[in-house]
């Protein structure tokens, strides 16, 4: 798959990748940049930048055999927690810091967000919309936590312990005084432009301080 | 894969105890081809016991290297791409110059009047070695355990000179512990009365001291996991008997081990080098750890092992967050092995992945974008 994806353009991204949010993600961040991607797993995105962007990748991932496959790949990742995992870097050591469909999985997603603002001029957040119709419906309807294509899991196996709407996201960035400098949702394979928050499944911000 | 080792004499080689050694001897490996750009060269770095045999079989005795399983063709250090290099240490006893080499000034054995020696004069030596094979720019320098040290002390020393990185099972200075322990080895030795102040050379050397040093050193390298697989509370004979007769497993597998290493190791060698490593601090002269690391151009790749606590994971941490922290590229991975910190010799399968990988991509990235 990673020399597949060494030969083939930045549209065919979502195609090789098979993630959306990573076609958008590739289309944000510049050449010869130097990119940090929190909760990395196996360094595909990282590993895709590097040689279609040349960019400097590094990433950070808890899970060793992931940290394994990812350093197999080439990718220079370092195995630690996201929680605390950012604190040796120094200020603004990335052009962009990418955390994506992790946010809602950290313990301090604050904390976490504040720190790749921190050691990145950028950061790039992707999330899936907990404001989608169908969660709103199917809480609506079953009166339990809702399990929906985006959200598969029981409550009591789900990886997710922060459930967060586009909204929310909104606000908190109004909120932190961040500035959005550009923000896409995502449906299926289509980019959604109209009532986001019911909308769209995944959200993909471009933020900084 | 038969090799032989070979020796190059060197004018001379200043020490940083101010002492000068003329000449010098280096006893040396090649396996593979150095490319027409020179820039496919891997420096490995042995550890305490170790020479410069560390891969293919030996043209002498059949042996094969001390890390076949990591250096060949299609393995870690793939001999069909790349161009590797051993040596063995400045205070070795496997034709190095060390302790046992004679003395042109009295025509016997320095013995003890050999000059204290330190890892950087240990890297400054492999570099006259790199230099004499007409390489400017190693691709990587690897090692483990007194390797890895090497390994930082190479990417301090000679920034320019190093694409790649890779201290294994490592530390960037030795803790109470460490030394400890070494210290329990050199004193085994200098209680042997056969070890004679170091002049033993042409009577019989410090067997039972050089032993015990051994056998300590044995302990440290395994785990209490491994240790249980290997041996548990098993006997040597059928009938365990109330007395001194009775041999565990464990005794006489370290009793083995500590016998065969008297024949191939040099007592005096023992305590020069355990010395070194134990006086060795990266930091040295630079303050901080990662103000010493802040002097590196190079890709790190830092492994450390689960069970290794000769050598734990914190010592490793501390080079990486140092490196990050002056934002170096390094990659880190505990890898999961119950062999203690003899897993970097053992247990290679995963060590090899990574470390296949990461040179492929220093390649792809630092060289060859480069030429």
């Amino acid at each position: 798959m990673s020399t597949a994806a060494a030969s083939l353009n930045p549209q065919s991204v979502r195609d090789v990748l098979g993630r959306k949010d990573y076609a958008i993600i590739s289309e944000i961040i510049e050449p010869n940049t130097r990119v940090l991607d929190v909760g990395c797993g196996e360094g595909e995105l990282l590993h895709w930048l590097a040689v279609n962007k040349d960019v400097d990748a590094r990433g950070v991932e808890i899970v060793g055999a992931k940290v394994q496959r990812a350093i197999a790949r080439g990718v220079s990742v370092y195995q630690g927690d996201i929680d605390q995992g950012l604190a040796d870097y120094p200020d603004e050591a990335f052009d962009y810091v990418i955390l994506s469909q992790t946010l809602q999985e950290v313990r301090k997603p604050l904390k976490v967000l504040k720190e790749m603002l921190r050691v990145g001029k950028r950061a790039i957040v992707a999330f899936p919309n907990f404001g989608h119709w169908s969660v709103r419906l199917a809480h609506l309807w079953s009166g339990r936590a809702p399990r929906t294509k985006l959200f598969p899991h029981d409550w009591y196996d789900s990886p997710n312990i922060h459930f967060l709407t586009i909204h929310d996201f909104e606000s908190l960035a109004n909120k932190e005084k961040w500035t959005v400098e550009r923000a896409f949702y995502l449906s299926s394979d289509k980019e959604v432009h109209a009532l986001p928050n019911l909308i769209a499944e995944v959200g993909v911000f471009l933020i900084r301080k | 894969m038969i090799v032989e080792t070979q020796i190059v004499r060197f004018d001379s080689l200043l020490l940083d105890s101010g002492a000068t050694l003329a000449p010098i001897d280096v006893a040396y490996e090649t396996y593979g081809e150095l490319n027409a750009s020179g820039s496919n060269a891997i420096l490995i770095l042995h550890a305490f016991s170790g020479d410069a045999h560390a891969a293919g079989v030996s043209h002498n005795d059949g042996k094969p290297g001390w890390w076949d399983n990591m250096i060949g063709p299609g393995r870690a250090f793939d001999t069909s791409q790349y161009f590797v290099i051993c040596s063995n240490v400045l205070g070795g006893c496997k034709g190095t110059t060390g302790p046992a080499s004679i003395d042109p000034a009295t025509g016997k054995p320095y013995a003890m009047s050999f000059p204290v020696i330190s890892i950087s004069d240990m890297v400054r030596l492999q570099k006259k070695l790199v230099n004499h094979l007409g390489i400017e720019r190693l691709l990587a320098v690897a090692g483990g355990s007194m390797g890895g040290m090497q390994v930082l002390e190479w990417a301090v020393a000679y920034p320019d000179a190093v694409a790649c990185a890779i201290p294994i099972a490592t530390t960037s200075r030795h803790s109470a512990q460490q030394i400890a322990f070494n210290e329990v080895g050199r004193q085994a030795i200098m209680a042997d009365p056969d070890w004679c102040e170091g002049n033993y050379h042409d009577k019989k050397p410090p067997a039972r001291g050089l032993s015990v040093a051994r056998m300590v050193g044995h302990i440290t390298y395994m785990s209490d996991d491994s240790m249980r697989e290997k041996f548990g509370r098993r006997f040597r004979q059928q009938e365990p008997l109330p007395n001194f007769s009775s041999v565990f497993e464990v005794e006489s597998y370290l009793r083995y081990r500590g016998s065969q290493f008297v024949d191939r190791f040099d007592a005096n060698s023992y305590l020069y080098i355990t010395k070194a490593m134990d006086l060795f601090d990266v930091t040295n002269s630079h303050g901080t750890l990662a103000a010493a690391l802040e002097r590196t151009k190079s890709r790190f790749l830092v492994i450390s092992f689960t069970s290794d606590w000769l050598y734990p994971t914190y010592q490793s941490l501390e080079i990486v967050s140092a490196l990050r922290g002056r934002n170096r590229d390094v990659a880190f991975c505990e890898l999961q092995s119950n062999y203690g910190h003899d897993a970097f010799l053992v247990d290679v399968v995963e060590q090899s992945e990574l470390i296949r990988g990461f040179l492929a991509s220093t390649y792809r990235e630092k060289v060859a974008r480069a030429s």
